[in-house]
Parts: C-alpha cells; sequence; structure tokens
C-alpha cells in the first residue's frame, strides 16, 4: 500500500517548508503510529505472559533455533534492501531489480516459515483459541506477518514499476521510502523475537 | 479548475482522469481541500440532527419516571449511538471540517499535501460512518456504550457490538490517513516566511490534535482488535475464565479516550483563539503561552487516562498518581482561559454571532474545567463516577465547548466558505436559544449526579426523587432542538441571497481573509509572503511611535484587501488562462477504494467472502489511483 | 436586557443550590450515613466551595470585561495592541497550580485512608455478587444467603468483598472467589463488570469479572439506603437496585436468628403451590428447609435468589417491586414483560402454569418469612 502511497504522493509534491519531501515526512508519521499499534500489541501480549490457565505454554512449542534462523532470513533482507537503494541511487537499475527481488524473496521465505511454524504449532494442539497464550501470540506475530506480507507487496510492485520506466535514479524516493517501511518491521520482529522467544517463561501458569 | 484530462489518450479510459468541476459527479471526484471541507461538514451536521435525534427520545424517556415509551434495548442502541455519533460523526468530522478548508489558506498553501488521500479520508470515513448506521437495518445498533466494555460487548449474543467494533476501525482508519496528510501539511506547506511561531493558533491547535491522533488511535485500533477477535473468532483476550482481565480494554480503551477527548475540544479551542482577537480588535493575549499550553495538553493528555477508571479497583497508589496527572492537566487548560480573558481587557468587543458563541464557550467551559477538576478528587470521584454529575461535566465540556466553539467558527466563516452573511440578529437570537437551551438541559444534571442518578438507565422509579431536575432537563433539550433548527432554515435560506460577502468582513487579521469569499479553486493568485504573525492585520495597520494604531493610508489599504470584486475577477481570469498554476485533478479512485471498507466489514459481521471482494475493490481502487496519470 | 438575563441566571444558580439541598432524593450522596461517605463528603464540599470561589472570579471578569469592553458606537480608534505579559502569564500558570497542590494534599491522604482495610473485632465480612440484574449477599460466618436486601449492624464496619458472577465465555460458569466451587450448570446471566453503590453509605466500587474487589461500609443509623448499580451491565441495568438495611444491634442479632431458620412445610392451600415450586422453580431457586412428599430434601440451583426468606425482605427483582401479592403474582405469571431481558421465564408462556397455579405459587411464597 505505502509503495502506491508513495507514488501516488510523489507527482503531487513541491518545494516544501522543511526541505523533507512530503513523502518521507508522511512516512515517517505513519512509522511513528505504528509503533503505538504494536506497542499496545506488544504491552497486550507483556501483560499476559504467564497468565494463561492451560497449555500449551511457549516452553511447550517454540523451536527457538528454527525461528532464529527466518529471524536472521528477515534481518538478511534489511541489508539486501539498502544494496536496492544504493543501486538505483547510482542509476544501476539492473542492480535494483536483483536487490528488489531478493528482499522480495527473503520477506516470503519469513513468511512461509511463519505459516510453517504456525501449521506445525496447530498440530501440536496450539490454535487461536485454546488459551490466552495462543490468542496474544498468534495475534501479535500475526499482525506482524501481515506488515511483512504488505511489505512484500510494494517491494513487487516497485519492481513492476521499475519495467514501465517509472523508478530513476532522480527519482529514487520511491524505493527509499519502501526501504524505511521494511527496515521498521524488521526492527519490529526484532523486538518481538526477543520480548516473545528469547525471553524465557516457565512451563506453566505463573 | 485547472487540470482536465489529458487530451489525445484513447483508449485509457480507465486511466484518465474525470473532467468535470461543476454537478454531482465534481464532488464524488473532487480532491480541492475546500470542498472535502464543505463535505466533511455537510456530512457532520447531517449526523448532528441525527445523534441530536437519539438524545431527544433519551431525553423523552426520562422526562417523567417509570416510562417506557422506548423500551430498555433501544434506550441502550440510542444512547450508545449518541455517543458513537457525536464523537465519531460529529465533533472530529466538524472540526476536520475547518482543518481541511483552513489549513492551506491560513498557512498559504494551494491545498493539503496530498490531495487525492485527503479525498479518501473523506469517503472512507463517510462509509465507516453509514457501515455503523446500518446496523439500525441489520439486526440491531450497538449498544454496548460507546466506551464498550468488555465483556459485557465482547460475550453478548448478536452483531451489535460487532459493528461498533468493525465501524470504529474504519473510521479509525479515515482519521489516521487524513492526520498524517493533514500533519505533513502544517509541517511543510507554509508559505515563504510562514515560521512555526507566526503560524495562527488554529492551526498549532491543528497540528497538536494531527499528532494526537496519529499516536491514540492505534491504540483503540488495537483493542478494537481484539474486541473484534474476542467476539468473532473466540479468542481471550478479555476473558477472565482464561486468565484474561477485562480491564485490559479499559486501559487501551481510556489511552485513546482521553487524548480523544482533546481531539475534540483542542480545534474549538483554537477557533475561538482565532476569533476573540478579531472581534475585541486586539491580538491573542500571549500567543506563545496559548500554544505552548496546547502542546503540554497534548502531552500530558496520554498520561491521565485511568482518571476514568478510578472505582475499577487499580489500588490507590494508581488512583493516586492519576489524580495528581489530572489536577496538572488543569493548568496548561486554565492558562487558556487566563489568556482568552487578557484577550478581551481593554478590547473594543463587537457582539457579533461568532464573538457570542466563543464568550460562550468560554463561560460554559469554566464550568466543565473546575467540574473535571472535581473528579480529579478521587475520593469524591468514587460518588461523581458513572453519575449524571459526569454526563454533565462532559457535556459542558463537549457542548458548551466544542459545539458552541465550533458555532463560532461556522458564524465567523460562514462569508468565507459560501460568500454569503448570515443574518447578524437571527444569529444572536440562535446563540441565546442554544446557550439558554443548553444550560438548561445540562446544568441541572450535575445535581441529579450528586443526587445518586447513575448514567445508561432507561428509567428511574419515582421514589428516587429525580423527577423535578429530570424534566428541567428534557425542556432544554427541546430548546436546543429548537435552535438547531433554527440555524438550519438560517443556513439554508442565506443561499437564497445573492454572495454578497466581501473579502474580510470582519477586519479579520489572518491570510484566508485576503483572498476571495469564497476562494478560488487555487486559493491565492499570488502565493502571500508573511512577515508577522497576523500578517494581514499588520497589512492593514500600522503603529505610531505612541503606540497608537492607525489604518494604513487608504491606496495602500485597497491594495492589501482584495475585495470581492477583485477576487472574483481573479477567479474569471483563472477559469480562461491559469497562469501555470497547476493544480491536481480530479480523482475517481479515492471514491472507489474507499468502496471496498464497508464491504469489507459486512464480511467480518456476517461471512468472509465480501471481505475478499472489498479488499480486492481497495486494492484495485489504489492501483488505479497510482497508475492514474498526473494531471498536466 | 443583560441585566434581566443576570437576575435570571441568578435564580436558577439559587434555585440549583436549594435542590441540591432538598430532601426529597432519596439515593443522594449529598445526604452522608456513614464514616466512608462522610470522609467523602467533608473533602468535596470545601473542594466545591473552592470551585464556586474559583467560578465566580473567573465568569466575574469574564462578564466585567464584556461590559466594559463592549464596542461604543462613537468609538473609532483601535485598542493598542497588548501583545501579552509574561509576568503576568506565570502568575496565572503559579496559580492554580498552587490551588490545585492544596487540593492535591487532602486528595492524596483520603485516597489511602478510604483504602486502608478496616480493623477492630467486629469487623464484619460479607460477600456480595453482582448478577445480570440482581444482588446477592452471602454472610460466610453466618451461613446466610440472601437477595436484593443487605442487611448490617449500625456503627459496625462491614468488610465487602465483591464478585462478579455469571458465565463467562462459551456459556461456562466464571470463577469467582466469592463462590469457592460453583455447583452451577449453565444458564446464568452473562459474568460482566457491576458497580456497587450506596451513595448514602459508600462512593463506587466495580465488580469485575475475575477480580474480587474490597469495599467498607458502616452506617451511624438504623434506616433504609438505596442502592444501585453503577456501572451500565445489559438490559436491565436500571433495574438493578439494592437495598442496605442497617440495625441496632439486638435488632441485627434477630434478623440473623430468623434467617439462620429453615423454611417450614406448607399446608393448606400453599401446599399446591410448594409442589408446583419444587417441580419448576427450583431449577434456579432454592428454599432452605423444602422437602418432597416423602420428606426427603429438595435442593435447589443457586442461579437465582435464595427465597427462603422472601417475605422478610421488602423488594424483590433488583428492588424493583415492593414484595406483595399482586406484584408477585405479576411477577410469577411473566417476569420477561416486567423486566427486559430477565432470566427468570414467563410462569404462563414458558413454564405453562396455568394462573391457578401461579396463585398457589405465590400463597407458597407468602409462607416463606
Amino acid at each position: 500500500m505505502a509503495a502506491l502511497d508513495q507514488h501516488i504522493f510523489e507527482s503531487e509534491h513541491e518545494a516544501t517548508s522543511t526541505g523533507l519531501p512530503n513523502t518521507k515526512l508522511a512516512m515517517w508519521i505513519f512509522l511513528a503510529s505504528d509503533c503505538l499499534l504494536f506497542g499496545a500489541l506488544i504491552s497486550t501480549y507483556v501483560l499476559y505472559r504467564g497468565a494463561s490457565i492451560k497449555g500449551p505454554y511457549p516452553s511447550d512449542v517454540f523451536d527457538i533455533p528454527y525461528t532464529s534462523v527466518s529471524s536472521f532470513v528477515l534481518l538478511a533482507s534489511s541489508l539486501t534492501m539498502v544494496l536496492a537503494l544504493a543501486a538505483i541511487q547510482r542509476g544501476d537499475q539492473g542492480q535494483m531489480r536483483v536487490w528488489l527481488l531478493a528482499t522480495a524473496l527473503l520477506g516470503a521465505t519469513f513468511v512461509g516459515g511463519q505459516v510453517y511454524e504456525f501449521t506445525t504449532f496447530a498440530d501440536e494442539g496450539l490454535t487461536l483459541t485454546t488459551n490466552l497464550f495462543s490468542t496474544t501470540f498468534y495475534v501479535l506475530t500475526g499482525f506482524h506477518g501481515t506488515h511483512v506480507a504488505i511489505g512484500i507487496l510494494m517491494l513487487l510492485s516497485l519492481l513492476v514499476m521499475s519495467f514501465t520506466g517509472k523508478i530513476t535514479q532522480q527519482n529514487s524516493l520511491s524505493v527509499e521510502l519502501v526501504g524505511l517501511y521494511w527496515h521498521f518491521v524488521d526492527i519490529v520482529w526484532i523486538v518481538i523475537f526477543t520480548i516473545v522467544y528469547l525471553i524465557p517463561t516457565g512451563p506453566g501458569p505463573t | 479548475m485547472a487540470s482536465v484530462s489529458v487530451p489525445g489518450e484513447r483508449g485509457r479510459w480507465l486511466t484518465r482522469r474525470p473532467a468535470s468541476t461543476t454537478g454531482f459527479w465534481s464532488w464524488i471526484t473532487t480532491v480541492d481541500h475546500k470542498r472535502i471541507g464543505i463535505l466533511y461538514g455537510v456530512t457532520a451536521f447531517a449526523f448532528f440532527l441525527i445523534g441530536g435525534s437519539e438524545a431527544l427520545f433519551i431525553r423523552l424517556q426520562l422526562a417523567r419516571p417509570d416510562q417506557n415509551l422506548i423500551s430498555a434495548e433501544t434506550y441502550n442502541e440510542f444512547f450508545t449511538m449518541h455517543g458513537v455519533t457525536m464523537i465519531f460523526l460529529v465533533v472530529m468530522p466538524l472540526s476536520s471540517a475547518f482543518f481541511n478548508y483552513l489549513i492551506p489558506l491560513q498557512i498559504g498553501a494551494r491545498d493539503v499535501a496530498f490531495p487525492r488521500l485527503n479525498a479518501y479520508s473523506y469517503w472512507v470515513f463517510l462509509f465507516g460512518g453509514l457501515f455503523i448506521y446500518s446496523s439500525f437495518a441489520l439486526g440491531g445498533a450497538p449498544n454496548g456504550g460507546w466506551f464498550g466494555y468488555a465483556p459485557l460487548s465482547t460475550a453478548e449474543a448478536g452483531n451489535n457490538m460487532l459493528f461498533y467494533a468493525t465501524g470504529l476501525i474504519i473510521v479509525g482508519v479515515a482519521s489516521t490517513v487524513s492526520a498524517i496528510n493533514l500533519a505533513v501539511t502544517i509541517i511543510n506547506m507554509r508559505a515563504p516566511g510562514m515560521t512555526m511561531f507566526r503560524m495562527p493558533v488554529f492551526i498549532w491547535m491543528g497540528l497538536v490534535v494531527q499528532f494526537l491522533l496519529a499516536f491514540s488511535l492505534p491504540i483503540i485500533t488495537v483493542g478494537l482488535f481484539e474486541m473484534l477477535f474476542d467476539r468473532r473468532f473466540g479468542t481471550h483476550f478479555f476473558d477472565p475464565a482464561a486468565g484474561g482481565d477485562p480491564v485490559l480494554w479499559q486501559h487501551l480503551f481510556w489511552l485513546f479516550g482521553h487524548p480523544e477527548v482533546y481531539i475534540l475540544i483542542l480545534p474549538a479551542m483554537g477557533i475561538v483563539s482565532e476569533v476573540l482577537p478579531v472581534f475585541a480588535r486586539k491580538p491573542l493575549f500571549g500567543y506563545q503561552f496559548v500554544v505552548f499550553s496546547g502542546i503540554a495538553i497534548g502531552f500530558i493528555g496520554f498520561g491521565v487516562w485511568a482518571h476514568h477508571m478510578f472505582a475499577v479497583g487499580l489500588g490507590p497508589v494508581a488512583n493516586t498518581a492519576f489524580g495528581i496527572s489530572t489536577m496538572i492537566i488543569a493548568v496548561p487548560t486554565g492558562v487558556k482561559i487566563f489568556n482568552w480573558l487578557g484577550t478581551l481587557w481593554k478590547g473594543d468587543i463587537r457582539f457579533t454571532p461568532p464573538m457570542l458563541f466563543s464568550i460562550g464557550f468560554i463561560a460554559q467551559f469554566i464550568v466543565g474545567g473546575l467540574s473535571g477538576v472535581t473528579h480529579a478528587v478521587v475520593p469524591a470521584d468514587y460518588q461523581q463516577t458513572d453519575t449524571y454529575y459526569i454526563v454533565a461535566h462532559f457535556h459542558y465540556v463537549l457542548v458548551g465547548g466544542a459545539i458552541f466553539g465550533l458555532f463560532a467558527g461556522i458564524y465567523y466563516w460562514w462569508p468565507k466558505i459560501f460568500g454569503r452573511m448570515l443574518p447578524d440578529r437571527w444569529g444572536k437570537v440562535n446563540f441565546w436559544i442554544l446557550a439558554i437551551g443548553f444550560n438548561l438541559t445540562f446544568a441541572p444534571m450535575h445535581v441529579l449526579g450528586l443526587q445518586g442518578m447513575p448514567r445508561r438507565i432507561h428509567s428511574y422509579p419515582e421514589s428516587l426523587g429525580l423527577t423535578f431536575w429530570n424534566t428541567a432537563a428534557t425542556l432544554g433539550a427541546f430548546i436546543i432542538a429548537l435552535g438547531v433548527l433554527q440555524f438550519l432554515i438560517m443556513a439554508i435560506s442565506s443561499f437564497m441571497r445573492p454572495k454578497d460577502a466581501p473579502a474580510d468582513p470582519w477586519d479579520a487579521r489572518t491570510l484566508e481573509w485576503t483572498t476571495g469569499s469564497p476562494p478560488p479553486p487555487h486559493n491565492f493568485d499570488e502565493i502571500p509572503e508573511v512577515h508577522a504573525l497576523d500578517d494581514f492585520w499588520h497589512r492593514k495597520y500600522a503603529e505610531t511611535k505612541t503606540g497608537r494604531v492607525v489604518p494604513v493610508p487608504a491606496g495602500g489599504a485597497d491594495q492589501a484587501v482584495p475585495g470581492g470584486v477583485h477576487a472574483t475577477r481573479g477567479e474569471r481570469e483563472m477559469e480562461h488562462e491559469p497562469h501555470g498554476i497547476h493544480m491536481p485533478g480530479p480523482s475517481y479512485w479515492p471514491f472507489v477504494s474507499a468502496l471496498g471498507f464497508p464491504l469489507i466489514g459486512y464480511g467480518v459481521v456476517f461471512s468472509p467472502w465480501p471481505i475478499v471482494a472489498g479488499a480486492a475493490i481497495v486494492l484495485i481502487g489504489l492501483y488505479g489511483w497510482a497508475l492514474e496519470p498526473s494531471a498536466e | 436586557m443583560r441585566k434581566s438575563t443576570r437576575w435570571v441566571l441568578g435564580a436558577i444558580a439559587l434555585a440549583l443550590l436549594a435542590a441540591a439541598c432538598s430532601p426529597d432524593a432519596s439515593q443522594s450522596s449529598l445526604e452522608p450515613a456513614g464514616p466512608y461517605a462522610d470522609t467523602v463528603d467533608d473533602l468535596f464540599t470545601p473542594v466545591f466551595w473552592v470551585a464556586v470561589g474559583v467560578f465566580v472570579l473567573v465568569e466575574g471578569a469574564l462578564l466585567w470585561f464584556v461590559i466594559r469592553y463592549r464596542h461604543r458606537r462613537t468609538r473609532t480608534d483601535v485598542p493598542p495592541q497588548i501583545h501579552g505579559n509574561t509576568r503576568l502569564e506565570i502568575g496565572w500558570t503559579i496559580l492554580p497550580a498552587v490551588i490545585l497542590a492544596g487540593v492535591a494534599v487532602p486528595t492524596v491522604a483520603t485516597i489511602f485512608d478510604l483504602a486502608r482495610e478496616p480493623s477492630g473485632g467486629n469487623v464484619m465480612q460479607i460477600d456480595v455478587l453482582g448478577h445480570q440484574w440482581w444482588w446477592e449477599f452471602d454472610y460466610p460466618d453466618l451461613q446466610i444467603n440472601t437477595a436484593n436486601e443487605l442487611h448490617i449492624p449500625v456503627n459496625t464496619p462491614v468488610y465487602l468483598s465483591l464478585c462478579a458472577a455469571g458465565s463467562g465465555y462459551e456459556a461456562q460458569p466464571a470463577p469467582n472467589e466469592c463462590q469457592a466451587d460453583l455447583p452451577v450448570p449453565a444458564g446464568l446471566g452473562l459474568s460482566v463488570i457491576h458497580s456497587f453503590w450506596v451513595p448514602e453509605l459508600a462512593g463506587k466500587q466495580d465488580v469485575v469479572p475475575g477480580r474480587t474487589n474490597t469495599v467498607w461500609i458502616e452506617a451511624d443509623r438504623p434506616g433504609t439506603y438505596e442502592g444501585q448499580c453503577a456501572e451500565f451491565c445489559g438490559l436491565s441495568h436500571a433495574y438493578m437496585r439494592f437495598h442496605v438495611v442497617a440495625h441496632e444491634a439486638d435488632e441485627f442479632d434477630a434478623w440473623v436468628r430468623g434467617q439462620q431458620a429453615e423454611a417450614a412445610s406448607a399446608s393448606g392451600p400453599a401446599a399446591q403451590g410448594q409442589e408446583v415450586f419444587a417441580a419448576n422453580c427450583i431449577q434456579c431457586h432454592s428454599v432452605n428447609g423444602l422437602t418432597d412428599d416423602a420428606g426427603e430434601p429438595v435442593i435447589g440451583a443457586i442461579q437465582g435468589p435464595n427465597l427462603t426468606h422472601l417475605m422478610s425482605r421488602e423488594c424483590f427483582a433488583g428492588c424493583i417491586f415492593e414484595t406483595n401479592t399482586d406484584n408477585l403474582t405479576r411477577w410469577v405469571s411473566d417476569a420477561p414483560s416486567l423486566k427486559p431481558g430477565s432470566l427468570m421465564p414467563s410462569g404462563l408462556n414458558e413454564l405453562g402454569l396455568t394462573p391457578r397455579q401461579v396463585d398457589a405459587v405465590v400463597a407458597y411464597l407468602e409462607t416463606l418469612e
């Protein structure tokens, strides 16, 4: 969506009071606002940590090495995103397309990994409605996964647009904006991964 | 309109931009901030009439003890929808109307930062509002209160509260998008020389409000999603049987809900801060104090939410902390009142209708502020909370305050927006009817609350001795209705007269009065250059060495104050020769994309398939929007 | 006209004050009758007068400026453009802060004062259960369970534990600390938030599912104090009222003895009613001491109020009806038509009772004293 937005915005922006492009400012405010969204979701998870009165509990289902790998994949996609932006800023369309595609694929791998993880958990008897842990876990990570999926959609839109010649060295702002969004989503995942997976909770209700 | 579709692009009808600048479709496709402002205003006023009618039914039911004029079920739907309507569909969009119309004009811009996104906000808001109201025809309107406390809202059968959660998420999307758009506009689109501290106070309050919206709406959105998931999919967020805590909803709701109060009142404070200086013919007393107190209110507003929850049992430490933070927020609020008084002091006060409404605002807001301080006295609040004392308090803030402030704005900017003056005499009559009706309705509620009348009861026994003041309040409510009706007649009949308003009928101080009434689509022939706070005033008046204020010599003044004729000629020129001013062209896509939202909403409430269709429409709309040629 | 407006406003203000003190309101927080309510009132009253003082000063200044500096027809010059006065503005920032600090000190002291658990040998413990839409009062130490009327001895601190009764999600009984084991099947009202409020004795305390809140009350003098649920709890929220009846110590002891007694077996016309009762009403209600023909005890359910001493209560059905033959007959015949959403089924329409059977049941109920 933001990929579309940035394109929409671009044609309508003129010289600004702060010198910052309107679209970039808008993206920053949007991300700040989105911080509060995740803040509220993470708070819900933290408040209910250890409050489930029946299992399965986090330690029963989590496979930390597996999730660590998929987290690493998502982090790596931030690097490829940086490379994509650098490519277009020096005018290298081909490189940019390669890195955009790589970013999208890494993102898709992460989402795929999440889907696989969810199905595994479900097989182990942890569905959305099983207990308080499952409720808070699925909704929090699901919201994040949706953000990643939207990001992939934006990356693919950029890719398509690059073939119609709409993305140029002088006009690389759209790539930068999607990059901002993408890095934000990655950072949020680091927080979620730390709080949900790495900080241990007891085997049962506390 | 300066722009039309690109000729010669045969076969690309899908991506061609609409051309009409008059008629029905021009309103559907408009991206002009002024027209969108008018759309917001008209829509909000329509919802105002609906929400007001619900209030009249409530008052009729409570006029006498033990009445059964409407059933308990209908009563619960009405008080819930009255609150939802007045907050989300009246005061917020009415404020939006003024922000949309005035922000570009007051900062000297041609439009907002993202004109099509602006249209999008409006359509999503409209469809969200209609979606919530369609619940009346689809099995029952929301009935759990505007505050929707879990687990009543999540455990009860029926789709009522699903409409509430889904509808508010949709309206929230509209407000978030609009908040980002307007914040960027204020920060980035100011005319040369319009530094932050030369901006009118109304713009400052607008900026604070947009940030409050951007940072508080996500919190309620999470709460609403959790409610939706509990209600629709059987999750356990607010389910005590699974270890969940219903109080979490209250925290999420009021973390949004209290900043929301300032979202509702700050625009009116901004309007009053514009109106008072004009009709006292003095600058706002302590501009910087008013601005900083507004910003302070914005910050502290996030730290007082649990004063809505003193009786929940959070414990004495939490209650103390929130009691004190609530007292602290009273300080910047008090500062504003004193600064307004300072503005009137030694002024040359003209009692025009906008001025009367502004003075009424101050007088009534003082009452609401003082009763608010008594809620901060926590033990007293144990008695007051959830009674009519609270109802009295927030109506003094939101009707006596916000609505009176917004009415001041309507009277003040009506000539600018529609090019016609509202009749002075009838405007004054209107003020007195509304003021008398308002005070008769809500002053008695202080007494009723202290005498033990709880809120949200559809009936009360005669033995409680509450009849007299309830009857009085009902009488007052109908006087308000009379006032609103009179306003409506006056407003509509103003269109039967020719456009007679000059560009600057009030001898005002801000930039919007330098252009025609109504302004041309491109707002300003030349983007103004700003040299001072109240720049327009300084173009008209100079101060002598002895401190006397004298008009700038006639010729200069004429030049500086383009009359209506002048501006109209400018506008006519624009039609033929756009001077190279490129205004963004109209677009279908915001409307189309917004149409998807209610469809998604119905999918959430009834069955999942419409969600797919709705999401597809939203996406198709956005892609059509992106592929649309820019209008050049 | 301005002057007359002021006179009218003044008259209204006086009338308001008069009404605020008028004695006919029977559930008024302005007439405290116990130490908790007194403490609150002692705090509110001075704050109220400070607020009145501020109100008079600020509104007075507004009115004075508006009159003093109104536009006069002869005036042509523009007033001096005063942009502000920093010293003045700092002053009027500090002044309200000082006043508020003065208010904050007693406020904080009172918050902690009221939050203290009452101590001493004579403290009485009662569990309060909020149902949709009636109140249940359980005296764990005295083995008494009653509804809608809370009886307490005067000058005795009563410590209340507040629990929300009813079913939670998925129609399962929601656990609460006031009912240790819930032997109750589904079919209750929803477990939702209520708020316990007797204005003349104490401020509100919410009754929250999943939490056990506490509040203490104490009455200075014997009498009946009216109370009401103050948190919106669904369809018949308005009909969730109750009484607190304060007795002198000896009277209270007599009441306790009366309540502890079991109901006697009915005879005469009421005996038929007892049969109908045992066949229908025990799905939700219980009567201690009820037996069937064989003399075996009949154990009723506890979804509805315990009716063992129904006739000793002045009111029933969330205290919206006086307990008398007429009202009981109407209620047993068709409760939902009298109280929206009532979980008590209609005797005539849903349970299929005949009017005569209803009369018999009421005759039986009237023996439960």
